[in-house]
């Protein structure tokens, strides 16, 4: 109970804040999307404080080129597995899902290693679908080390690999309105708190938050609190599972494997040193280099708004397909298809 | 995607552990870890464990997922 009256006083708290006008706070992480529309986050805002979405949903932020990679890995025969949420990711002409349908042998797996099991049990030639952020690039690192190590030599990635500072460093240099960062919880157990230290001479907050109710709406009263201070810091409201320097050993694992790239985001285009590529020590594990993997370019998606979403400068009803066109049954787009997508939250949650 | 859960470990293998959480039981990597210890609650994400908990922040984050109160 005392832990309802916490939430309620929190909710109240924030629902009176006398907050700066035009205030825009910025959630890159898609489990926060999903947390703040499930729990009613929005409704609690004070006047003047408007929450956005940023590219936090590695499925959103994957370009139609990696889906039509994965299928022509499809089509020559090898098993590709992924994380399931990739599977109904429409590339530019079909999705994994529909391939499947259509006899390509793809799986969805929880966890590299259960993709590294499949290599050892089948024999066959089997691409991991590497995608996501830091928190999930050590893991893979770690899966490819082992297949090194235990000769599993039939086991590769495709890699996707993306990292939040830079994105979020390309986002405030074209968007000068945002007041403040609620930063990834999980993220940030890897990267740290010095991470994100960047922003401070922006001046722009950062509050590290967890996925409970009283976890956001704390860490949102601390973003307006800074902000009309003019208090610019990173703060660490997270420490049940983060430590403020990370975890080192994770990003040695990582930065031993990977190599930062330039990357492409959907919205945000090449972004320098924002993805990860495989060093040539762990080449073999590279399926760009054991396939001839063949696309054609991808056509313009027609209507679509999903790259305007993902940079916060729309919100989901302002496309013109958004739960029309383009629902949660029926997707046309990363940010409909992804459980975590904005598109997504904002039909299921209102 | 970067959703993580705290388990408690309960037997280690070289780079593999087995851990625990409400009469669930999953085989993790634990070499993203400096030093894993059964007994260690940790926090896991596809399949690794990604960071150290002490039991007190394990059970305050458990405890959230009772309730409902939680979804991440």
């Amino acid at each position: 109970m005392a832990e309802k009256n916490r939430l309620t006083l929190l909710a109240d708290r924030l629902r009176r804040f006398p907050a700066r006008p035009q205030t825009k706070i910025m959630e890159v992480c898609g489990t926060h999307t999903v947390a703040i529309r499930r729990f009613g986050v929005q409704r609690l805002l004070p006047p003047g404080v408007k929450l956005v979405s940023g590219p936090g949903c590695p499925v959103c932020v994957t370009p139609d080129r990696f889906i039509d990679e994965a299928v022509a890995l499809a089509r020559q025969g090898a098993i590709v597995t992924s994380f399931g949420d990739m599977l109904r990711v429409p590339g530019s002409r079909t999705s994994l899902e529909e391939e499947r349908a259509a006899g390509g042998d793809i799986r969805a797996v929880y966890s590299p290693l259960d993709a590294l099991r499949i290599a050892a049990d089948t024999g066959k030639e089997t691409v991991f679908l590497a995608v996501g952020f830091e928190t999930t690039a050590p893991g893979i690192a770690a899966a490819g080390m082992m297949a090194l190590e235990k000769k599993i030599a039939n086991f590769s990635l495709l890699t996707s690999l993306r990292l939040v500072p830079p994105a979020l460093k390309a986002l405030i240099a074209v968007d000068s309105h945002l007041s403040g960062f609620l930063l990834p919880g999980h993220v940030s157990a890897v990267i740290g708190k010095q991470a994100y230290e960047f922003l401070i001479p922006q001046r722009l907050p950062g509050v590290i938050s967890g996925f409970s109710a009283d976890d956001i709406i704390s860490s949102l009263l601390c973003l307006l609190e800074m902000h009309n201070k003019g208090i610019y810091k990173i703060m660490n409201n997270y420490p049940r599972a983060v430590r403020d320097r990370g975890n080192e050993r994770s990003r040695a694992v990582m930065a031993e494997a990977f190599a930062p790239a330039d990357a492409e985001w959907r919205g945000l285009g090449v972004i320098p040193a924002s993805g990860l590529q495989l060093r040539p020590a762990f080449g073999a594990l590279d399926a760009r280099r054991r396939f001839a993997i063949q696309v054609e370019n991808a056509p313009d998606r027609r209507e679509c708004r999903c790259g305007d979403v993902l940079r916060g400068l729309i919100d989901p009803p302002d496309c013109p397909l958004f739960n029309k066109a383009c629902r949660p049954d029926q997707p046309l787009g990363p940010c409909m298809v992804s459980s975590e997508g904005s598109c997504s939250a904002w039909v299921t949650y209102g | 995607m970067c959703l993580a859960v705290p388990m408690k470990i309960i037997e280690i293998q070289g780079d593999m552990a087995v851990v625990e959480s409400a009469g669930l039981r999953r085989e993790v990597g634990v070499t993203l870890l400096d030093k894993a210890r059964v007994g260690d609650w940790v926090l896991i994400h596809a399949g690794f464990a990604i960071s150290k908990l002490t039991r007190k922040q394990a059970r305050e984050t458990l405890a959230i997922f009772a309730e409902g109160n939680f979804f991440g």
